[in-house]
């Protein structure tokens, strides 16, 4: 009987469901319930001041649907994180082979490159804001002293702007990451294949077209929707800069579900804006797995 | 086709005490298989990337065709070469691997079309062109490389172990396919291998590396029969050949040359010693008397290979009478391991 406890550990049986249940716990109570429980609550007429629940059907998603400062919510996010991925995925991929090559101080290069990611979101968005600010923005101050600009620009203040604003945030926050993702692909280019391409008689543009771009395929498509879900979900950036302004020029999905449920008091409705994320996150994380998996048979 | 010279070559790797390649010479004739042959870590490999271009190096010239290439990338010095792991791209069909150097040099498709048809069908693999490396077998691939190589009709092909990947048996028939097929093209072949039945099966000659330096550079015959130091005669054969000092030269012979006596005619200069024999290892084709030879020398061990032809009884824990012909006797010297003149025993 002593025997079979010792052994009890060895059987799969056991160790396994132990070993994932702090996971399984985990996603339940961070992300099943709340998620459940917007459902719920897209579906009722739960406001902060009234938090009893009724069941209203649709409704929600109706009102939702027509109220403009979603429909500019909606496109803004679309357009923003579109915009920013092909921004991040052009400069990240640079940046990835500038940093497989050799060069002298590289790990300085990879130290300053590596510093956005590493900086929390709201305080880096805080940084921003400074250099975005209407009287003190050293990037007007700069473009003035090169004579390119004679007033401040207002970047958070004009409506164009201030989209341009929070992709370019956006573009300095993902590229790090996209930047690595994307050098451990080129990484795992077997040498071999570099250097017959090279024999073969592959100049610089058409190793990178041809073999090195198709090769690291997979690993850039899962950078890419990684960078997208991160951006698409992300709300830090335009709440600091922007709190959606102007006249909800910035407004995307997560502020505006925040600006309704939270701070408007409208939980129910707040909840049917929230879950408008969800199937594009959906597409998004099939789309992940099925690129992670045509890595593996590569 | 083009002679492929190097000049005093020398390539040292940063960190490295020793160069990899320490100031070599070594020239191909025209349309000659050349085999570089040497144990892992010998520098023959770098020498191999050095010609392509691969590396470049510290000091000394490279020259293809009379033309030196230092400092040429290696896609101007049309050479074509085959890796160990095959390096096909993973992502493209056979076809578009064959056709990519084509494509490349900007032939026009048709061309590359008929050109890459005509490799397919050299080599055999006209009905493997759609497809990608991964559904092909591990001969297949390596064709498929041989094919890309070929296509362009390079100056000079180099071949980096192609066989190491491909199992025993393949082995065989691949080594027999690439000997046939460079008969055909007879371009001037550099070959890389670490093993002595591929380089003596397929050089017209053989270059013996170590530490970065050639040994030997010879016919497969003369490096067999004739090494040029004690390296080559103990890296040769399988087993090597037997070494027993004598005062102050070495005395070397092949296991093959030591022979029970009646088996073989004496010639001038032929030795008869007793050799005590401690196991005999049956491997089918042949045997290896494993004992000990106290004639020449201090008592040695020594190998003595019996073809399977030769049915003599050879007792076991017992010495016997056994000769060597004057002829298989080789002599180095004791310090540099340097072959010097034949003497008499």
């Amino acid at each position: 009987m002593k025997d079979r406890r010792r052994y009890l550990f060895d059987r799969d049986g056991v160790l396994a469901p132990l070993m994932l249940l702090p996971s399984v716990v985990y996603i339940v109570a961070l992300v099943a319930v709340p998620f459940f429980l917007a459902i719920a609550y897209s579906l009722s007429d739960v406001t902060v001041g009234d938090p009893s629940f009724d069941y209203v059907g649709l409704r929600n998603f109706r009102a939702v649907l027509k109220d403009p400062v979603f429909r500019r919510s909606l496109t803004n996010s679309l357009f923003i994180t579109a915009v920013t991925m092909v921004l991040v995925l052009v400069l990240g991929k640079i940046l990835a082979l500038v940093l497989t090559r050799d060069f002298r101080f590289k790990w300085v290069v990879r130290f300053l490159i590596l510093l956005p990611w590493t900086t929390p979101v709201p305080l880096a968005a805080i940084a921003w804001l400074w250099m975005l600010d209407s009287l003190f923005s050293p990037i007007d101050w700069t473009l003035r002293w090169l004579g390119l600009i004679d007033g401040n620009l207002h970047w958070l203040g004009n409506s164009e702007l201030a989209v341009v604003s929070v992709i370019a945030v956006q573009v300095w926050r993902i590229v790090p990451l996209a930047a690595v993702i994307i050098m451990a692909g080129l990484a795992a280019i077997p040498q071999d294949i570099n250097d017959a391409a090279e024999v073969d008689g592959a100049g610089f543009w058409r190793k990178l077209f041809e073999v090195t771009i198709p090769m690291s395929l997979p690993v850039t498509a899962v950078a890419t929707l990684f960078g997208a879900v991160l951006v698409f979900t992300d709300m830090s950036v335009v709440f600091v800069l922007t709190r959606g302004g102007p006249v909800d020029a910035t407004q995307i999905l997560p502020t505006w579900a925040f600006f309704r449920g939270i701070a408007g008091g409208d939980l129910a409705q707040g909840a049917a804006v929230a879950l408008f994320l969800f199937p594009l996150l959906l597409a998004m994380a099939v789309l992940i797995l099925r690129s992670v998996r045509k890595m593996e048979v590569m | 086709m083009a002679i492929v010279e190097v000049r005093h070559l020398t390539k040292q790797f940063e960190g490295n005490a020793t160069p990899a390649v320490d100031d070599l010479d070594l020239a191909t004739t025209e349309g000659e298989y050349l085999v570089l042959l040497g144990p892992s870590g010998c520098g023959k490999t770098t020498l191999l990337r050095l010609i392509a271009g691969l590396e470049q190096p510290t000091s000394g010239e490279v020259l293809i065709g009379g033309l030196p290439m230092v400092g040429l990338p290696p896609r101007a010095r049309k050479i074509a070469m085959v890796f160990q792991s095959y390096a096909l791209y993973p992502h493209k069909s056979a076809r578009r691997n064959i056709e990519f150097p084509l494509k490349a040099a900007r032939m026009d498709p048709e061309e590359r079309a008929k050109k890459v048809a005509w490799a397919a069908e050299l080599l055999g693999i006209t009905r493997l062109l759609d497809r990608r490396p991964r559904h092909l077998s591990g001969g297949e691939r390596q064709r498929v490389a041989l094919a890309r190589a070929l296509v362009r009709e390079p100056d000079v092909f180099l071949l980096d172990e192609p066989l190491s990947n491909l199992d025993a048996k393949l082995r065989a028939a691949a080594r027999d396919d690439l000997k046939q097929f460079q008969d055909r093209v007879g371009t001037t072949t550099v070959y890389v291998t670490h093993d002595q039945v591929e380089a003596m099966g397929l050089g017209d000659r053989i270059a013996v590396m170590s530490e970065g330096r050639i040994r030997q550079l010879g016919t497969p015959h003369d490096v067999y029969h004739d090494p040029a130091d004690t390296f080559v005669a103990t890296f040769l054969g399988s087993p090597p050949m037997n070494m027993v000092r004598r005062d102050d030269v070495l005395v070397g012979f092949r296991p093959e040359s030591l022979l029970p006596k009646g088996v073989v005619q004496p010639d001038d200069g032929a030795v008869t010693i007793p050799f005590h024999v401690h196991r005999v290892e049956n491997l089918g084709s042949e045997r290896h008397l494993v004992g000990t030879l106290s004639g020449i020398g201090p008592e040695t061990r020594v190998i003595a290979m019996l073809p399977s032809t030769v049915s003599v009884d050879i007792p076991i824990d017992e010495t016997s009478e056994f000769v060597i012909r004057g002829a298989d006797l080789r002599f180095f010297d004791t310090d540099a391991g340097l072959r010097t003149e034949r003497r008499r025993l």
